[in-house]
């Protein structure tokens, strides 16, 4: 097939979801950093990642040959996708797997839901996955009367306490071992009450909890890490064998995946199986890792579903710029490196992907216009650090920087009075456009020094500019400009000639 | 419009710039020179880093090692495939009378039956020394995913002639459509305060015997 569009160009259709921030950036992140306990259970977590991230990585003489193929692999995938989509789904399809479509957040739920249904269940064991937390599906199951049960030891901490997920790897980052044994004492059914907060003890507790669930559920609902569009074959990276449990106990598996996630073929993976453990947990291997094609007789589910998800994706790949943060293999090595998250948390970032990788994913996936998602490209001091631990090579800033652009021009096609910042700045591009202009309003200095007073200070400056004065002061204006002082120093007992000179423009002064 | 029809449209539209598919560069490691008593040294330390037992036996020896592991251990689950002499010692201890029981295509093994046992002994694919990994492709000395994954101690037997240095040497012995697990050490999670603990829904011990010869 062409390579070539040859179609009518639509219009990019947006995500749904849980992608938007609830409020502005600013506004959720001040009340956050107030959160003295969040900040120090992440300081220590993310502190701790990074270091161990570091020397795992260090390790391996390749790092940068690694980043550079996974990099170039994942820029060729979104060049080829739809004819990576077709061939994967012929090959899982040939397999005895089912494919479906999901246009958005609804249409994928609708699907799962029913499937759940066709095989007569009402509840569901499931495996961490990014996926269904983007498209709310717990919370759509739970309406339909379906029970999802969270696997995952932190998933598990996290829904057992009605919150939300903090990190993308481990959800419940913002919370210790004090906080966790008082979540499982009060919400965890016939738990030990004499459970202590030693990690080793809860995570039995969670393990005693859910054996039962998985011996005995009939339909499991996971994400996927890859999928091999020249075999069929999905992955599952995890580590405490929930996964496992999973994906090889109930009869009947439904996955979702965004379309972004497939690898052309076999020898990928190679490439990606080094770079995300070592990039997410600081691992040279994650402990276990699960890959199913189709359906294998007398081994594992016999009924095998993948949902395939839009939701934004194909809004995302149409920004020729921003369509690499589509690279994201979801290791969270930029989060664990940024020192915005570090102090607010992923809470503050609303959406279902905090973190740099959030603050331009989430926007690429709802338009950067989408009420209250504008404010994540701001939520970054472009330090760069997202980019060097990147084990995908995505230019987190430069995107960033390009989101902003985009939402600079969205807001001025919208008609308005123009704002202080707006005059201010056409003020000074007249000032600043010939000499003689600037001539003009050094004339006005010594204004400034009435507006200063006796103590040669100027301690409150209106508008805009207010928020540079309240914590400093600026000193008075000289009593005259370095013009004014030339000409006074040379003018002329030399006569005129001298003196009729005023420099013109920079380009002038040689 | 079906939403396949309509997703890889919006796909293809939002590709109307035709980027470039690029050329992949592969030089990272693609093979190395490590030497059997290496490797043997590189994927022991990488498994004792994560918490597993390991111990090397010579192909004779490897009977007696059984025999010993599974000494005070009640019934243990194995699959059809394995070689059945292997545990000539281990069934000795009790007089003869077998705590064996055998998952086989026309006896499959109940997850109750799994849940019950104590261990489970299988053999493995391929194993990577570097990042301390053994492969399981469901061959039939491995058995199904399933068995080694409900009890709560995994024996597994690593021939060193199976063993590669790094994961790409490993990925092309292995066939992508066969079912696979890969396993690092026993299940683990850090999900508290990022402080490992090994054993939450996976086998709580791993033990592996590299078998030289």
């Amino acid at each position: 097939m062409s390579g070539t569009f040859l179609g009518m160009p639509s219009l990019p259709v947006f995500g749904t979801g849980n992608l938007h921030e609830h409020e502005p950036f600013p506004k959720a992140a001040h009340r956050e950093l107030g959160n003295t306990q969040l900040r120090a259970n992440l300081g220590h977590a993310t502190g701790t990642i990074r270091d161990k991230r570091l020397a795992v990585v260090s390790e391996l003489p390749d790092w940068e040959g690694l980043r550079e193929a996974g990099r170039a692999i994942k820029e060729s995938v979104m060049a080829r996708l739809p004819d990576l989509l077709e061939k994967f789904e012929a090959n899982f399809t040939a397999r005895g797997g089912k494919i479906h479509w999901a246009r958005d957040a609804g249409e994928a739920n609708a699907i799962v839901a029913s499937l759940i249904r066709e095989q007569g269940a009402d509840e569901v064991v499931k495996v961490k996955s990014m996926a269904t937390q983007e498209i709310g599906l717990n919370e759509y199951l739970e309406d339909q009367g379906i029970a999802a049960f969270e696997t995952d030891l932190a998933e598990l901490i996290v829904q057992l306490d009605h919150d939300k997920p903090s990190h993308i790897l481990v959800p419940a980052i913002h919370k210790n071992r004090t906080q966790v044994r008082d979540i499982f004492l009060r919400e965890m059914e016939g738990v030990d009450p004499d459970l202590t907060n030693e990690p080793a003890r809860l995570a039995a507790a969670a393990r005693a909890h859910l054996r039962r669930k998985f011996l005995s559920a009939k339909v499991a609902v996971s994400g996927a890490n890859f999928a091999l569009a020249d075999s069929g074959t999905l992955a599952v990276v995890e580590s405490e064998g929930n996964g496992r449990m999973c994906l090889t106990l109930p009869e009947t598996l439904i996955t979702v995946m965004g379309v972004e996630k497939l690898l052309p073929s076999w020898e990928d993976l190679e490439v990606f199986m080094q770079l995300l453990p070592r990039s997410s947990t600081g691992e040279r291997m994650n402990p276990y890792t699960s890959l199913w094609t189709g359906v294998t007789p007398d081994d594992g589910p016999q009924n095998v579903h993948l949902v395939l998800l839009d939701n934004g994706r194909s809004a995302a790949l149409a920004d020729e710029m921003g369509r690499s943060a589509l690279h994201c293999i979801r290791c969270s090595a930029c989060m664990n490196v940024c020192p915005v998250y570090e102090r607010t948390g992923g809470h503050a970032y609303g959406s279902t992907y905090p973190g740099p990788i959030g603050a331009i994913l989430s926007p690429l996936l709802t338009g950067i216009t989408a009420e209250e998602n504008n404010s994540l490209p701001y939520a970054s001091s472009l330090c760069g650090a997202c980019y060097d631990a990147c084990p995908v090579k995505i230019n987190i800033p430069d995107i960033l920087v390009h989101l902003r652009g985009e939402d600079v021009d969205s807001k001025r096609g919208k008609k308005k009075l123009p704002s202080q910042m707006d005059l201010g700045m056409k003020a000074a591009s007249w000032a600043l456009s010939s000499g003689r202009n600037l001539g003009l309003v050094e004339k006005a200095l010594p204004l400034g020094r009435l507006a200063a007073g006796p103590d040669r200070k100027i301690t409150k400056l209106p508008g805009i500019a207010a928020g540079w004065t309240q914590s400093r002061d600026i000193p008075a204006p000289p009593g005259q400009s370095f013009r004014q002082w030339w000409d006074k120093e040379h003018r002329a007992p030399a006569g005129p000639a001298e003196s009729t000179a005023p420099v013109e423009g920079p380009e002038g002064e040689s | 419009m079906s939403a396949r029809d309509e997703i890889l449209g919006r796909i293809r539209s939002a590709l109307r710039d035709t980027p470039s598919v690029p050329e992949v560069p592969r030089d990272y490691r693609r093979s190395s020179e490590l030497g059997e008593e290496e490797l043997i040294e590189l994927l022991t330390d990488r498994l004792l880093d994560y918490k597993a037992n390991v111990v090397v036996e010579q192909a004779s020896a490897v009977p007696r090692r059984l025999a010993a592991l599974l000494e005070g251990t009640g019934r243990y689950a194995v699959p059809h495939g394995l070689d059945q002499s292997l545990f000539a010692e281990a069934d000795g201890f009790d007089g003869g009378s077998s705590r064996r029981v055998t998952d086989a295509p026309g006896h499959r093994l109940s997850v109750e039956e799994l849940d019950a046992v104590d261990a489970v002994v299988t053999g493995s694919a391929v194993a990577v020394a570097e990042t301390g990994t053994i492969i399981l492709d469901a061959g039939p000395d491995q058995g199904r995913r399933v068995i080694s994954l409900v009890p709560d101690r995994h024996i597994c037997i690593v021939r060193a002639g199976d063993i590669t240095a790094i994961l790409p040497e490993a990925l092309r012995r292995l066939d992508a459509a066969r079912p696979q697990t890969w396993i690092s050490g026993p299940s683990a999670t850090s999900d508290i305060e990022l402080e490992r603990v090994e054993g939450v829904h996976g086998p709580r011990t791993l033990d592996v015997v590299i078998v030289r010869g």
